[in-house]
């Protein structure tokens, strides 16, 4: 819980202070002043930073790797101007230890300020999550114009579906792990009052979870359209998921093409799909569609959190960037029983995954696979890089079904 | 990157209004819900503890789980002793609903002498399987698991552990700490009733209680196994008097003896429990204010459980059922765990002879309808 008690005790103006008396105890409530105060206020602790320090000996984590006791000590004493501390970014990964095998990042925003009062600890670790991305030295590139997309159509035998999807945040509202209860309604607001606007095989319906019925919402999950609603502890844990299912919906076009997921991970999430392997329509659509609810916003005098060193700015820091990720559900009967196929897809710059999405096993032969990169690369430069990771998996599987042998691609480069 | 913070500082932090931030409780059936309008919500907005806590991170377990149309469940913690002041108007309503009427000017009588105690040694051990007796202790100065930062709950195990340890007699123990026990001892202190559960349940979640989880908990027990403290989970310390079979008396007697001894033990150390002549000892959960104390047995009820008035008699006595796993699980083969309702406004010494009493006549009326007796005639009165 944000220690709001701290923040206030620390900025300019007067606190008054209402004192009550109780049976047998002294103790005093303090009005809450909610003054804007400046980034990387002092917060004060009872105890010393290295009372505090997690234990971190049994962790695999980004944030575990990089939050020295030094970094601890210099940046707990902080909190942004919304008053999110470093306890609160850093709660995930100590509930969450990690897994031998899958590093996650362990750490999230509160909002778009963390990264830069935190910069400290996020900086290594966007670096390490990101390939070695320096935001200190580097700057992102942002691409929408799908018109530059080479050869996006697969064959339909082997793709099932293609799918892109982003997030973004909205300037002013704090993020997820963060964010009030009106904070959030306010995000649900802008954004649903932003897609009303939405003409042509734009045009859609929102569907607030509060109001959905169970069978709707059922549906909506069995044709991958719907978040889960949340149980993994790695989000939980950040408090992303308070008050659920209050400002939370799902907005999607009439021909369920186009999707946005409000206030599940991420303010939204942006979705676009289809059947079968036309990437090249797919992409069209999730360029028109973000920039033209980037229009809608801005009409009302809202952005979208974004710098030319992160890029979008989301909650996780495995997001930032493009927060993009393109894949497809293809079916690859021969090449998945491969032993070369890891290899492959790392060679690639490609992810599977099972047909579920994160932390999912695929069905039969059927893999989810997508892009690994997020950050240093455009939106057209990453589906390109999956256009052509995955036209070259149907190669192979095509090779196999006739005998042939197949190669391993040389390791991808920019 | 200045330039980057100039900009940021100069963003307009949205503070909405209270009606925007008060929850939706429509769907809500706890306590909290009940009790909480947006006027009194408007009004606590604006206050904190000294501590920082705040009514958000009073009622966001409330507001996470809705409840469940049978099962009342409280709805709100407690992040710091000031909490039940500073929150006053909505945690009292709470209070004199889950309590039987206990009013805000009511005064709640501690009780620890055993021998106030009359009977409790002879429950009959073919039915009464073991006798338990569990309350909560919370330390002054610190804040409570929904609150406390990783300094405090580490300050708060050195404490406890540092008393402990000077116990000595049948009392003499050893601590083990979660984050150094093996998966094979957890899993054997668990089979035997002995230790608390990985935070599972979204009550407890919610409220922010399992952060660090194992960081700074643990369990304490003494060599015999009959008296265990459990450090940090959803209270500073919960304390356990048990044994096999149906001597309470001496459950009760290990239960005084080992409380009064290590409250003298902190004394000494120039800290207290949080008590007060209101609310008695002071807990994470409204629920358990008072005595924080749960008296109870497992106990072999076949017949009894299946007549028709058996809820009507636990009510009459003042008594609860609950499966043999603890809170919220079902009973095995006719085996409940029968406990004392009540928390605050009865001593420790009234509540637990109110289950020894009400034990005892439920065994009396088990073997009556095992000969294929009535049981009308000894129905109870309500106490």
């Amino acid at each position: 819980m944000a220690n709001n008690f701290a923040r206030i005790l620390s900025s300019k103006r007067n606190v008054g202070i209402l004192s009550l008396v109780g049976a047998g105890s002294l103790t005093a409530a303090f009005l809450l002043n909610r003054e804007h105060v400046t980034a990387g206020a002092q917060v004060r602790r009872v105890y010393p930073a290295s009372a505090e320090y997690p234990d971190l000996r049994k962790h695999n984590n980004c944030m575990a790797s990089h939050l020295t006791p030094a970094i601890y000590a210099k940046l707990v004493e902080k909190a942004t101007p919304n008053g999110y501390t470093l306890d609160q970014a850093i709660q995930t990964g100590v509930d969450n230890p990690g897994h031998p095998f899958i590093k996650t990042v362990g750490m999230v925003a509160g909002d778009e300020e963390s990264y830069e009062v935190f910069a400290d600890l996020l900086d290594p670790v966007i670096k390490e999550r990101h390939n070695g991305y320096d935001p200190q030295t580097m700057t992102h590139p942002t691409d929408l114009d799908s018109s530059k997309l080479k050869s996006g159509k697969f064959d339909d035998r082997y793709v099932l579906s293609s799918r892109v999807r982003t997030g973004r945040s909205i300037r002013g509202l704090s993020l997820p792990p963060a964010c009030t209860r009106a904070e959030r309604r306010e995000v649900e607001r802008v954004v649903v009052d932003a897609l009303a606007g939405l003409k042509g095989d734009l045009a859609g319906t929102y569907y607030s979870l509060t109001h959905m019925t169970d069978q709707e919402q059922q549906q909506l999950i069995d044709d991958h359209f719907l978040f889960d609603k949340p149980v993994s502890p790695l989000l939980t844990c950040s408090g992303m998921a308070r008050d659920w299912p209050d400002a939370r919906g799902i907005w999607h076009n009439n021909t369920k093409t186009f999707l946005i997921w409000i206030n599940e991970e991420d303010h939204t999430r942006v979705i676009s799909m289809e059947k079968g392997g036309n990437m090249k329509r797919v992409f069209d659509r999730f360029c028109t569609g973000l920039k033209e609810v980037e229009r809608l916003i801005q009409e009302k005098g809202w952005e979208f959190m974004w710098n030319e060193r992160l890029g979008y700015i989301l909650t996780c820091p495995s997001n930032l960037g493009t927060g993009l990720r393109a894949g497809v559900h293809v079916n690859l009967p021969k090449l998945s029983k491969d032993p070369r196929f890891t290899k492959i897809l790392d060679n690639l710059r490609l992810q599977k995954r099972g047909t579920g999405g994160v932390d999912t096993a695929a069905v039969g032969s059927t893999f989810d696979i997508s892009n690994l990169d997020r950050l240093g690369q455009s939106e057209v430069q990453l589906v390109q890089t999956v256009v052509d990771g995955v036209n070259y998996l149907i190669d192979c599987e095509k090779k196999l079904e006739k005998g042939q042998d197949i190669k391993i691609p040389p390791p991808f480069k920019k | 990157m200045k330039k980057l913070n100039d900009q940021m500082a100069k963003l307009t932090i949205k503070r909405l209004s209270p009606e925007e931030e008060f929850p939706d409780l429509s769907q809500h059936n706890n306590h909290m819900a009940k009790v909480l309008t947006q006027d009194m919500f408007t009004k606590l907005r604006d206050r904190a503890t000294p501590n920082g806590f705040t009514i958000d991170g009073v009622i966001q377990t409330g507001v996470d789980n809705p409840g469940h149309p049978f099962i009342m469940t409280v709805g709100c913690v407690a992040g710091d002793e000031e909490t039940y002041e500073v929150f006053k108007e909505l945690l009292d309503p709470i209070i004199e609903d889950r309590h039987g009427g206990y009013k805000p000017t009511d005064k709640h009588k501690t009780d620890l002498n055993p021998d106030n105690l009359k009977g409790g040694d002879d429950l009959d051990p073919n039915y009464v399987l073991s006798s338990r007796v569990r309350t909560g202790r919370s330390i002054r100065g610190f804040c409570l698991p929904p609150h406390c930062s990783r300094g405090e709950r580490r300050g708060v195990e050195k404490m406890s552990v540092e008393a402990l340890d000077s116990l000595s007699g049948d009392l003499k123990g050893k601590y083990y700490a979660l984050k150094n026990m093996t998966d094979a001892e957890q899993q054997q202190l668990i089979d035997d009733h002995f230790l608390f559960d990985k935070p599972v349940s979204p009550l407890l979640l919610a409220s922010g209680m399992a952060r660090d989880w194992p960081d700074g908990r643990g369990i304490w027990h003494n060599d015999t196994k009959t008296f265990l403290v459990w450090v940090n989970e959803e209270d500073h310390l919960r304390v356990i008097s048990m044994q096999k079979g149906g001597n309470m008396k001496e459950v009760f007697n290990r239960f005084c003896t080992g409380l009064t001894k290590i409250e003298t033990l902190f004394k000494d150390k120039g800290t207290s429990f949080m008590w007060n002549e209101h609310l008695g000892y002071v807990l994470t959960c409204p629920s358990n204010l008072g005595t924080g104390l749960r008296a109870g047995v497992h106990v072999k009820i076949p017949n009894m459980s299946k007549h028709a008035k058996f809820e009507e008699v636990l009510k009459r006595l003042r008594l609860q059922k609950r499966g043999t796993g603890g809170v919220d699980t079902a009973a095995v083969g006719g085996t409940f765990d029968i406990s004392n309702a009540d928390r605050l406004g009865f001593s420790e010494v009234e509540l637990v002879q109110m289950v020894v009493d009400g034990v005892k006549l439920l065994v009396e009326m088990e073997k009556k309808l095992e000969k294929g007796q009535s049981i009308d005639d000894i129905m109870p009165a309500q106490k």
